[in-house]
């Protein structure tokens, strides 16, 4: 494969891994934003102040990732993001509205408080739905038509959901005492329409789309990619066993949530899979919507000295603020 | 309406909101990082006060400018798709480079700064601010080249109508780009200043200083004096540098219809779009050669050179008036409360109570200022989206005018709620200083005590 070529792979890749990154970091956010109301006035405060040292650097990946799309696949851009028009500013306005009353709830006087708790909710929600309805729209290349808008709606539910299940398992490393086991019986009830969600998806998305289905369904490819619905259908058994075992209360508290992001990154291995090569399912491959080879080099340059770094300084942080969640404090 | 007018009126609105925060975030950084340097020089309350209670204006005005910056970066699609399919090859690596070395570096470090102060080293907490505020400022390089190069586009070449880069010293560093920098950049710095210098004003008056009040006034005010006279020296520079590459910009925002000798520099005028002529004139004789051409006779060229190429004329005319005269006022309101401190042994409490009032007054000037300043320079490159190269309405999207409108209903509405709340709690904020100083003073063991006894109350 020559350079040309190989270039747009590697950007596509670093794409899929922005995005990927995101889901998994900023989908326990949102998810967590999600769970708000259902907490009391001090739990909400403990819940937030677990996010809180993160949640903008969360954020960035989305940046990150939109930003590969319109620098290395300036083409598909514009196609994706006009199609996309409505729900891109429904998710702008509710990730606005959840990012802003994170702040501005702590600031504000205190009858003003119950409402920043619910722009963050709203804001929270309305984010998810809005992804979840985006990814359903381009894994069929924006195609129109009523089985493609019940498919849509199905992952608007279907990806909140698995924020909230990501949420809760944060929650449970991250937190102590009543709040954490409230955590798990929230991961409980998230539980259910996840694997109901996902069942659905991954029958419903080669019925949907012929490309799907002759990338998956023919030997011996078929057998090959097994491995893939088997460990998701394993990881989720887990996690559910694993909720009804005091020992994710203590020593285990993590495993839900390193489980639930196991799931998640499966699920981008089957969809990239599915999608390879085109960027627009069926319209647009990855070299059609490719930028000039000379410009990808030079932020290839970049990437490769500046995305080392910042995974290293996101881990610091992440270090910094170890183990449970404790009150917020400016200093 | 016209779907062209709708992209445009969402873009202007998005990026008119998204500017007053990092024109904010830009200078507190480096004040904030003064004030801690401060602190641990002197350990004087008064610094770690000061630090404390900015940090909060500090966070919110991050917030604010991270998520209406995520709005920009899909707008560049939703709005313009045609923008990056014709010149992504050269705005894709600067957003890129904007993101790879100063989005996530300020995004991390902040939860640090903000929240990790009991956490790690004084040395390291230092350093997250220090980053911190480097990483705003480099993020405002990256995507002011890109913004200069829009204006005068310089290092590319066009092959079948999509530019790719032939120097990118050349694109990075192009004629306009030292002086816009260096213009945003004090931009910042007087809205910085300004801004703490007036919201401890409104605390001195109201009654409610923490311990580094006066600290933080001095500190704004002085600021303020020093930079005013450079950026009235650099905004001159930078007109000039304009004069030079996109002439018609001068034109409109000097309302010189005609190509004249000795033109007049007009103080008021309503400027006649259909009839291309002023009225209601107040201007000085020649004054416009005289500070466009350092002489009196010389040549200015007019609109009239420029049929169909040229941006509307009021709006420019008005936002440069509006803007310099923030500008000096600025440098009366400064300089004057300067010398008033001077002669009070500057302390601050001590300043005439009408003066108070000026600066608080004066908090939001910055803002002001530079929206006009924005105005002149994005309204005056229309009609065009990269100058002389491509019209923004070659690129305008396809979406239709009624879902723009919709979004747009929504984005303007969800603005002025978030302006609104934004000064209100800064207000609050200002006027409830107590909470700052009944902090634990950055000791881990209180902090641990204080959230034991939240995780206590929790469970109980």
């Amino acid at each position: 494969m020559s350079w040309e070529q190989a270039l747009p792979m590697i950007f596509l890749g670093l794409m899929g891994l922005s995005m990927l990154v995101y889901v998994a970091l900023d989908g326990y956010d949102l998810g967590v934003g999600m769970l708000l109301p259902r907490a009391s006035d001090a739990q909400k405060d403990v819940m937030i102040a677990s996010i809180g040292p993160f949640w903008d650097a969360n954020e960035t990946w989305l940046v990150l990732g939109v930003g590969i799309l319109l620098i290395a696949f300036p083409k598909a851009h514009g196609l994706v993001l006009t199609a996309l028009y409505l729900p891109v500013a429904a998710m702008l306005i509710g990730l606005i509205l959840r990012g802003v009353a994170f702040d501005f709830r702590v600031k504000a006087r205190a009858h003003h408080k119950p409402l920043w708790n619910l722009a963050f909710f709203a804001g929270s929600g309305l984010a998810s739905v809005a992804q979840g309805y985006m990814l359903g729209r381009y894994i069929t290349g924006f195609a129109e038509g009523p089985e493609f808008a019940v498919f849509a709606a199905a992952i608007a539910l279907a990806l909140p959901a698995a924020y909230v299940l990501l949420g809760a398992s944060w929650l449970i490393m991250k937190t102590e005492g009543e709040l954490q086991a409230q955590s798990v019986r929230w991961a409980k009830q998230a539980w259910i329409p996840v694997v109901v969600g996902m069942a659905l998806i991954s029958i419903a998305t080669p019925w949907v789309s012929q490309t799907v289905r002759n990338k998956w369904f023919v030997m011996p490819e078929f057998i090959a990619l097994l491995p893939i619905p088997l460990m998701t259908a394993v990881a989720l058994v887990l996690a559910r066993g694993l909720l009804n075992s005091h020992r994710v209360l203590g020593k285990l508290c993590w495993a839900p949530f390193a489980l639930v992001i196991a799931v998640f990154i499966l699920g981008a291995f089957g969809l990239a899979y599915s999608l390879y090569p085109y960027v627009v399912m069926d319209r647009l491959t990855l070299w059609q919507a490719a930028s000039a080879t000379n410009s990808l080099a030079v932020i290839l340059v970049g990437v490769a000295i500046a995305v080392p770094a910042i995974a290293g300084y996101t881990v610091f942080a992440y270090r910094v603020f170890w183990g449970k969640a404790t009150e917020l404090h400016y200093g | 309406m016209d779907p062209l007018i709708l992209a445009r009126a969402q873009f202007a609105a998005n990026i008119s909101f998204h500017i007053l925060f990092p024109t904010i975030t830009i200078a507190l950084g480096w004040l904030l990082f003064f004030f801690r340097w401060r602190w641990l020089k002197t350990r004087d309350e008064g610094w770690l006060a000061s630090y404390r209670f900015w940090t909060k204006v500090f966070a919110l005005s991050f917030a604010l400018g991270v998520v209406s910056g995520i709005t920009m970066s899909f707008q560049f699609g939703t709005n313009w798709p045609g923008f990056m399919e014709r010149v992504g090859n050269i705005a894709g690596p600067l957003l890129g480079y904007e993101v790879l070395t100063a989005f996530f570096l300020e995004a991390t470090f902040l939860g640090v700064m903000l929240f990790g102060h009991n956490r790690v080293s004084e040395r390291m907490h230092m350093i997250a601010t220090f980053l911190v505020a480097f990483g705003t400022t480099v993020s405002a390089f990256w995507i002011l080249s890109l913004n200069s190069w829009m204006q005068t586009p310089t290092g590319y070449e066009i092959v079948n109508g999509e530019f790719h880069v032939r120097s990118w010293i050349e694109v990075l560093f192009n004629p306009s780009f030292p002086y816009r920098l260096a213009h945003m950049l004090l931009a910042s710095g007087l809205t910085g200043s300004f801004l703490v210098a007036g919201v401890s004003a409104w605390q001195l008056l109201r009654g409610t200083p923490h311990k580094g009040t006066q600290r933080a006034l001095r500190t704004g005010i002085t600021v303020a004096a020093i930079l005013i006279p450079v950026q009235i020296f650099v905004g001159d520079q930078h007109g000039l540098n304009t004069l030079e590459h996109q002439p018609q910009k001068i034109a409109a925002m000097e309302g010189v219809w005609q190509t004249e000798r000795g033109a007049p520099l007009l103080l008021f005028a309503w400027p006649d779009a259909a009839a291309k002529e002023n009225r209601y004139v107040v201007g000085i004789p020649k004054g416009a050669s005289l500070i466009l051409r350092h002489d009196a006779q010389a040549e200015v060229r007019g609109l009239n050179e420029f049929e169909g190429q040229h941006p509307p004329v009021a709006p420019l005319f008005f936002a440069f008036r509006l803007m310099v005269g923030v500008g000096m006022l600025m440098l009366a309101v400064s300089w004057t409360t300067v010398w008033m401190l001077r002669r009070r042994a500057w302390v601050a409490q001590q300043l005439p109570r009408a003066m108070l009032g000026v600066l608080s007054a004066m908090s939001f000037s910055g803002w002001l200022a530079t929206l006009a300043g924005w105005y002149v320079t994005e309204i005056g490159r229309q009609p065009f989206i990269v100058y002389g190269l491509i019209r923004t309405a070659e690129v305008a999207s396809k979406t239709p005018a009624s879902h723009i409108a919709l979004t747009l209903a929504a984005y303007l509405a969800l603005y002025a709620v978030l302006i609104v709340a934004f000064i209100s709690v800064v207000r609050y904020l200002a006027e409830h200083t107590e909470d700052s100083e009944a902090l634990p003073a950055g000791s881990g063991q209180a902090i641990a005590q204080t959230a034991a006894a939240a995780g206590q109350g929790a469970r109980s």
